[in-house]
């Protein structure tokens, strides 16, 4: 692993797949540890950076306020919606069993 | 089981989650309704389709506006997050919400008995649709599958989450109960628990009473009544004293509340860690409300209960403990509209208050629709002596199913003629008469024997007998 | 035929609509099975379409001013009820219920769809291998990529299929392989085009944009795509911007700044033909200096730490639950991961997880913060730029088109074919890529003109100048 970044390594890239909900091979999680690393070493650049009197840009063309009035517009129909679905029941979507609650 | 033994003190701070009444949906045009056939109020923005983009409510601001202002919060200007997390009734599998730029910051609610609840904070956010757990038993760990139904999905929701500020169960009730006409007040939201357009997870904690660090705390979630919410912090509560007590340690985490076996129970905690990986929600622009804006959406919150109780005392006087109560009950159904309208035609407003809170709650609807002169006419009535309460009652159950009408005259056809002062005090020297024995022990100082006399002359005159008249005429035959 | 020249034709009732789609669906159906620039060809739909045309026009009715001209559209822009793909296989059947809000625009001027191209997974990519279909070959040279994302529709431009097509460029997409490819392509100011149905990849970044064979083309169908629209919320509340005006307003006066950041570590070949088009813009009366933004050079590092950071968000949703591919589990997070595990290629799930690192607890203040404040200080150097000169001018790619396999298994090797491109992206601002000569090996260079934000009738002054100034097709550099 002489090529590991010192910023990105291989347990790294296994919690970011799970909390990406990938599953990958052991070769897979050595191959995309030595390549993202390699990514994330060039961006060390902008992470040395001091920037922090700088603001944020994420609009380019600044805007604000952009509202939509509370009119009532057309919904798909439902055979529409159902009709893209893996698997349906009942008018809705089937999935299997949820274990675990939303947070 | 109520709450903690002496000496804990119980923390607790709420987050509450309520829908608000727009007519769409909070990023698309999709109508905002409860109770449609699943999957029909959708389209490609709340089912998250490829390409779909969100547009915010001009509405939904406005409404969270209000809640801010009737909470006493600074409205400043705000942005969206993205909370990313994977669940099948979020079909983004990321929700849009406020994060570090909420639009409503740090206000407070006063309660009836005077306690204030400070408010950190009342964001926007959307809703996520509905899961069904389908299975054997219908409940979640051993269900066989789940459908889900996005008609909920992407309607508008305020967060409010509050200070670690309420100390018993009590206190949380009434700070719902409170927020609850508060958010009808501001027409924001319905506010109703049971049909989920107001849910509430509650952080408890304890701590030795006396001291000030708080507690570890639990995070009982979706409590969709006031009782349930009552019972889950308190039995959470001596839960964690037990725990505290058998020299063990709170631990943090998120717990759900048992109806049926009447406790808290641990949420299966999935192996990932939470990571919400918030970042700008880069499909929508900051909102910055300009004054006026600001200002339209405060003039916009109606009369508050805080108020309304205040209007109601101020006409009382100094009430009592008892009034106090009345009154709150009298703005809790909605009654003091018409009690306070009653007494500038005239009534008591201390009857006023009894009767609407006693006789016309029964029926809230024509209660609330009762021509108020009629009301107060009858009180005068009533008041006066002319009626005796047991009459005025009648009288008034007439009026309220009529929505009015002339109180005179409806006592006159149901025979219920004031007896003159004359004929009175021959009725009462009768029934002194009768009972010999009983008027030498009420002249001898058993004054009990008083309301004995009253029940008799009432039973003579078939209750037209007013009790304040009996009570002058005994008091003149013994001397 | 230009796209123009048959817009024109078909509304005198010259040439029937469905004739000029005829023949572009005959080139297709003739060369595609080697270039492999379509995903899906519409033909039934594309001839009615023009039948429709061909109708308005006997009726005496407005048939629009894109009347009959067929135009192939990335698979990533949603058609109602035509597969969408993003060349994925966890989209695989998938059918919109919607139009791309630029696909409604289009129909209502008349343009007719034949087909949706190929493209990288989810647009990400620069060569168009990372396509579950397969690769798009480079029309002129079938052992070399076309460049990408938009690999797709610019061949089909190239290869003479289709007079127009729509891509979509986040990081280059549109103007990288418009230059291996020899066709002009625009990337315009975010948001003078509407994203509605443009599946998104990094949110703050996509544009959709014109592939042509001619600057005016490509400016007549900006023309047509652009302008505010309320189902996109960072959409500019303004009108289109009217560039075909400005083509023959030339170029004497205009201040052009060669960039330095644009020129320097790209090959000699793609150089020279930058130089020899700074000289016909001085032939033709512009002020030609040479401008420094050097900020420019951490454009790469920032991207790619917003990009994937934007699109691990926007690929959440992919999760087989509502449509796409399913791969069934015993729990619903278990179908997630296997889904996602069969449905995603290499290239997505590389930035899946990188964006996934770059916002995670720890890292956000170090990576997507910083990289969108290291925004603002790209977009305050270009201004001072734009305070000395009017346009910018440099490389779009730095090399011609390489060979396919060349890059696949080295992600930084194949992220670096954006590094001229990228800025532009990351300020917002319009670029175009204009044909210009070819390098070395014979095949296309583009040259690219930047301006600033809604400054696009000024960049197509200078983008027309330079066509006009352009070799002809063949000879060489020196
Ligand atoms: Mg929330
Ligand atoms: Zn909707």
């Amino acid at each position: 692993m002489s090529e590991q970044s010192a910023t990105l390594g291989r347990e790294d890239v296994a919690h970011v797949a799970s909390l990406a909900r990938l599953a990958l091979t052991d070769e897979e999680l050595d191959r995309f540890t030595v390549q993202l690393a390699r990514v994330i070493d060039h961006a060390r650049d902008v992470a040395a950076l001091d920037v922090a009197e700088v603001e944020p840009t994420s609009h380019p063309v600044p805007m604000r306020n952009v509202l939509r009035p509370d009119v009532v517009g057309e919904c798909l129909g439902r055979h529409e919606v159902l009709a893209a679905a893996p698997e349906c029941e009942d008018g809705r979507f089937k999935v299997p069993r949820v274990i675990g609650e939303a947070p | 089981m109520s709450g903690p033994s002496t000496g804990w003190e119980i923390v607790v701070g709420l987050e509450v989650h309520c829908e608000l009444q727009t007519k769409t949906k909070l990023f698309c045009a999709c109508p905002n309704a409860f109770g449609d056939e699943p999957n029909t109020n959708v389209c490609p923005v709340c089912l998250g389709l490829p390409g779909s983009l969100p547009v915010l409510n001009e509405q939904a601001v406005e409404l969270a506006m209000r809640i801010g202002a009737a909470l006493h919060c600074e409205v400043r200007s705000s942005s969206f997050h993205r909370k990313n997390y994977f669940y099948p009734d979020m079909p983004k599998d990321y929700q849009i919400s406020q994060y570090d730029q909420p639009i409503n910051v740090g206000g407070y609610l006063e309660l009836p008995d005077g306690s204030r609840v400070g408010i950190v904070r009342a964001h926007i956010e959307e809703d996520t649709g509905k899961t069904s757990h389908r299975g054997e038993s219908g409940r979640i760990h051993s269900a066989d599958y789940a459908l889900v139904d996005y008609n909920r999905s992407g309607v508008p929701l305020v967060e409010i989450v509050t200070e670690p500020d309420i100390r018993s169960a009590a206190q949380a009730r009434a700070f719902v109960a409170e927020l609850r006409g508060v958010l009808v007040a501001a027409e924001a939201s319905d506010a109703r628990m049971e049909e989920g357009s107001l849910r509430i997870d509650a952080n408890v904690s304890v701590r030795a009473e006396g001291t000030e660090q708080l507690g570890t705390r639990c995070e009982i979630k979706n409590l969709n009544s006031l009782r349930s919410l009552g019972l889950a912090i308190e039995h959470e509560a001596a839960r964690q004293v037990a725990v505290i007590d058998a020299g063990g340690r709170v631990v943090q985490e998120t717990r759900h509340w048992d109806e049926q076996g009447g406790r808290t129970v641990p949420l299966r905690s999935k192996e990932e860690a939470f990571d919400y990986r918030y970042f700008p929600e880069p499909d929508l622009v900051p909102l910055d409300p300009d004054a006026d804006w600001k200002a339209r959406a405060a003039a916009g919150v109606g009369m508050l209960p805080a108020e309304r109780r205040a209007r109601l005392a101020a006409l009382v006087g100094s009430p009592t403990s008892q009034q106090t109560d009345q009154l709150q009950a009298a703005v809790d159904q909605g009654l003091d509209d018409l009690v306070v309208a009653a007494v500038e035609a005239g009534a008591p407003a201390g009857l006023a208050l009894v009767r609407a809170v006693n006789e016309l709650a029964v029926d809230l609807v024509a209660a609330r629709a009762l021509d108020p002169g009629s009301f107060a006419a009858l009180l005068q009535l009533e008041e006066s002596g002319a009626l005796s309460p047991t009459q005025a009652k009648t009288v008034l159950a007439t009026l309220r199913d009529a929505g009015g009408g002339d109180p005179g005259a409806i006592a006159r056809s149901k025979g219920f003629e004031a007896l003159a002062e004359a004929t009175l005090e021959g009725v009462v020297r009768d029934v002194v008469d009768a009972h010999p024995d009983e008027w030498a022990r009420y002249l001898a100082g058993d004054d009990k024997l008083a309301g004995f006399f009253t029940g008799q002359v009432m039973k003579a005159t078939s209750g037209k007998a007013n009790g304040k008249a009996v009570a002058g005429a005994l008091r003149r035959l013994r001397g | 035929m230009s796209a123009r020249e048959i817009a024109r034709a078909v509304r005198a009732g010259e040439r029937s609509a469905r004739g000029v789609v005829e023949e572009s669906l005959a080139a297709i159906a003739e060369r595609d099975g080697e270039v492999h620039a379509f995903l899906l060809v519409t033909g039934d739909e594309a001839r009615s379409a023009a039948d429709a045309i061909d109708a308005a026009v006997a009726d005496g009715r407005d048939p629009g001013p894109l009347a009959g001209v067929p135009v192939a559209l990335k698979d990533n822009l949603c058609t109602k009820g035509i597969p969408t793909t993003c060349a994925s296989r966890i989209l695989e059947g998938w059918r919109p219920p919607y139009d791309a809000t630029v696909v409604t625009r289009l129909r209502r001027a008349g343009a007719v769809v034949v087909g949706k191209t190929n493209l990288d997974e989810f647009a990400m990519g620069s060569s168009t291998e990372n396509s579950c279909a397969g690769p798009t070959r480079h029309p002129a040279d079938p052992s070399r990529v076309p460049g990408g994302s938009s690999g797709g529709s610019a061949a089909a431009v190239a290869a003479g299929f289709v007079p127009l097509a729509l891509g979509s460029d986040t990081g280059g997409s549109v103007r990288q392989p418009a230059a291996l490819c020899g066709t002009v392509g625009v990337k315009p100011t975010y948001g003078a085009v509407s994203r509605y149905g443009l599946v998104a990849f990094a949110s703050s970044l996509d544009q959709i944009g014109p592939l042509a064979a001619s600057v005016e083309d490509a400016a007549l169908l900006l023309e047509v795509i652009a302008g505010h629209d309320p189902l996109d919320s960072t959409s500019i509340a303004q009108a289109a911007p009217e560039v075909t005006a400005s083509l023959d307003v030339g170029v004497a006066g205009l201040r052009v700044g060669v960039c330095d950041e644009l020129v320097e570590g790209t090959a000699p070949d793609v150089v020279a033909r930058v130089q020899q088009a700074a000289d016909a813009l001085v032939d033709a009366g512009a002020h030609v200096t040479r401008v420094s933004v050097p900020e420019m050079r951490y454009g790469l590092s920032a991207y790619y730490l917003i990009a994937p950071a934007e699109a691990s968000s926007n690929l959440a949703r992919y999760d087989g639950v509502r449509y796409g591919l399913r791969v069934p589990a015993s729990d619903v997070a278990a179908m997630n991961v296997a889904t996602r595990t069969a449905g995603f290629g290499p290239e997505v799930k590389r930035r899946i997880m990188l964006g996934t690192y770059a916002l995670s607890a720890g890292y956000y203040d170090a990576y997507y913060a910083k990289a969108q404040r290291v925004r603002t200080l790209l977009i305050e150097a270009f201004s001072r730029a734009y305070e000395q000169v009017d346009v910018l001018l440099g490389a779009t790619a730095p090399t011609t088109a390489f060979p396919i396999g060349e890059r696949v298994d080295d992600p930084m090797a194949m992220y670096m074919s954006d590094v001229c491109t990228i800025p532009s992206n990351l300020a917002g601002h319009p670029a175009i890529s204009v044909p210009f000569g070819t390098g070395d090996d014979g095949l296309p260079v583009g040259v690219q003109v930047l301006a600033p934000a809604l400054e696009e009738a000024r960049m197509f002054q200078a983008a027309a100048a330079i066509e006009r100034a352009a070799p002809a097709p063949g000879s060489g550099t020196k």
